[in-house]
């Protein structure tokens, strides 16, 4: 008990409303419109454009050059069949969960912050899930033989897929995905695109954006059957974002490979997902607010409650590394502990301080509010957990695979300039779409903007 | 002179969205039927004010979960037990567990699918015309202003009575839809 007369004075975090003050339905739609509608051509857009084209260009040779050779030109072999192509896919796939977690399962909850980055989120997941789906086809062998995955008639010498395999599982999981993932995001375009139709000063975009809008024309009816289908819509994504995680982590847990055969690694790879791709959320977040000078929108409110996640979900995951290690221990399994002593001893030990350092120690700093609201803090350590995320992968991967059972059959997974390439080439291939997204279409919802605003107002 | 084009309806333009939910209360109050409002976005009541029951996108969605469902298990159960039963050490054809993942899947595609082509199709889109968009102020209607649309089919409608009774409403504008 403080004593009588003294006053304990409680330091009220000052709270920043999601919206800009002093914005109106007019301001904010020819704000985030002028950014697609506008005639000049950045040239800073121009120069990063530039650069992530040329990196679509690797890509493309390597993949031409994979497509002559096979894919004997990676690092793979046995016993490590699964290198570069399968740790990227898993990374990136993890990337576009957080898209629909910001979509869909917060706006079930009802989080209203969610309406400045739950756009370009989606974008986001979309191109995270394109350059996921290239990695198992390129890794395949033969890719032009990719539909013998699906079952089609007559099919190849009266066969089916094996259905009772995970990689096929994870074909329809991903398949479905991405094709879920883009209705999600294009009814959500709609209401946006026909306000760009309705402000455009060209005759073409105003032909392009009028077709792309489908002649949405804002009617109350269309509005309910519309909202009605987002709610939907939403309420099906969320259990399908953690099918597909839980689905890919199948791929490995089915699998009897020490390292690779567990139960935890469901919850871990989703958890490990949400991680990452709020991650890749604020590495893209931060420079697109600077450069557009959208930080009345995408607040450090934004920036803070991405980073609490982060730190939820990386909890979530440090707790599943210490599972794995407890559970080997606990097991009495020789292989078991044997590889999660060659993790923290063998050839790949500095793979292992990586993860643990960039996905454990350092994210802790997120304790800190002052760490949350630094913007070149957050930055630095979105690049870092994203960095962490991909190695993790690499350590399940690879360092599991290449010491399984019988020393005999042990070997080393030395990556080649191609597969660097491939991994870059799609990081190129990314950025490359996410620039033309930004560029012609708009990276933040017009629409539910201008209906935060209305709530607003009526004080809700 | 030109001859006059037939009139699609009237519409009346609003600064707000309460004034726009007010004034729709009051048109389908005063007995009009076929009625429409426009707003930049969903206002909570709008569609119920102009008369409208939200029925069909839901059962069509569930519709369409059903069938991926169906199919999704169907083609398992197919391959696995009736065309190609493949015998590995006395296991089960009918082994449902590992097939629940695909099934899962293709239930959520095809109820997403079926929700999206209900929700287009009831509201028939894609429509690149309608005659509200000749009125140039309807512009707006994708970004700050509200408006209300009486149809001439509605039975009420009487082009100078129905601009009167539009105008008591206090509007900004009330304009004539050429068809």
């Amino acid at each position: 008990m403080a004593p009588q007369g003294v006053q304990k004075t409680v330091e009220v975090e000052p709270v920043i409303p999601p919206l800009p003050e002093g914005y109106t339905y007019a301001t904010v739609s020819d704000k985030i419109s002028s950014i697609v509608l506008g005639q000049r051509w950045r040239r800073g857009w121009f120069a990063g454009f530039a650069g992530a084209f040329l990196l679509v260009m690797l890509l493309l040779y390597a993949i031409c050059y994979l497509f002559v050779k096979g894919v004997g030109i990676w690092g793979i072999n046995i016993p490590v069949a699964w290198g570069f192509a399968i740790t990227s896919f898993v990374w990136w796939i993890g990337i576009g969960h957080a898209g629909t977690l910001i979509s869909a399962i917060l706006l079930l909850l009802h989080q209203r912050w969610r309406t400045s980055i739950n756009r370009f989120a989606e974008a986001m997941t979309i191109f995270a899930v394109a350059c996921a789906a290239l990695f198992p086809l390129l890794h395949m062998g033969r890719p032009w033989l990719f539909y013998w995955l699906f079952p089609y008639y007559p099919s190849y010498m009266g066969t089916w897929p094996q259905f009772r395999s995970p990689l096929v599982w994870d074909v329809f999981a991903v398949s479905t995905y991405f094709t879920v993932s883009l209705i999600f995001w294009y009814v959500g375009l709609i209401p946006d695109l026909a306000t760009l139709r309705d402000r455009a000063h060209t005759r073409f975009k105003q032909i392009v954006y009028g077709m792309m809008s489908l002649g949405w024309r804002g009617s109350a009816i269309h509005w309910s059957r519309y909202e009605m289908a987002s709610l939907l819509l939403a309420g099906l994504a969320t259990p399908l974002v953690v099918s597909v995680h839980t689905v890919v982590s199948f791929d490995f847990t089915i699998a009897i490979v020490p390292g690779w055969h567990s139960t935890i690694f469901p919850p871990y790879f989703v958890a490990g997902a949400i991680y990452s791709g709020f991650a890749m959320v604020l590495t893209l977040a931060i420079p697109l607010r600077k450069f557009y000078h959208l930080e009345e929108f995408i607040t450090l409110r934004h920036l803070d409650n991405c980073a609490k996640v982060m730190l939820g979900t990386g909890l979530i995951v440090a707790y599943g590394y210490m599972m794995e290690t407890y559970m080997a221990l606990y097991s009495g399994d020789i292989f078991e502990k044997f590889m999660t002593h060659n993790r923290e001893m063998g050839p790949y030990w500095f793979i292992y301080v990586i993860v643990l350092l960039f996905n454990v120690l350092l994210p802790q700093s997120l304790w800190s509010r002052r760490v949350r609201r630094s913007v070149p803090a957050l930055f630095a350590l979105s690049l870092i957990i994203n960095i962490g995320m991909w190695t993790e992968r690499f350590m399940i991967v690879v360092v599991s695979l290449h010491r399984d059972f019988t020393p005999s059959a042990w070997g080393l997974f030395i990556p080649t300039s191609w597969d660097w390439a491939v991994l870059v080439g799609t990081l190129g291939l990314f950025t490359a779409l996410f620039y033309l997204f930004i560029r012609y279409l708009p990276a933040i919802s017009i629409f539910e903007t201008r209906r935060e605003l209305a709530e607003e107002k009526e004080g809700k | 002179m030109m001859k006059r084009k037939p009139v699609y309806g009237l519409l009346a333009e609003f600064e707000t969205p309460e004034a726009l939910l007010d004034a729709t209360q009051k048109t389908h109050a005063a007995g009009y039927q076929r009625i429409d409002a426009f707003s930049p976005m969903p206002i909570e009541g709008l569609s119920e004010a102009c008369g409208f029951e939200q029925t069909k996108v839901a059962p069509a969605t569930f519709i369409g979960g059903a069938i991926g469902a169906s199919v999704g298990f169907g083609i398992q159960y197919y391959a696995s037990v009736i065309n190609f039963p493949l015998n590995i050490g006395g296991r089960p054809y009918n082994s449902w567990p590992s097939f629940i993942p695909i099934t899962f899947e293709l239930t959520i595609l095809g109820a997403s699918i079926a929700c999206l082509v209900a929700m287009l199709a009831l509201n028939g889109l894609p429509s690149p015309y309608h005659p509200v968009f000749n009125v140039p102020r309807f512009a707006l209607a994708s970004r700050n202003r509200f408006f209300l649309c009486v149809k001439a089919r509605d039975k009420q409608f009487q082009l100078a009575d129905t601009r009167q009774f539009l105008e008591s409403l206090a509007p900004f504008g009330v304009y004539e839809i050429e068809t």
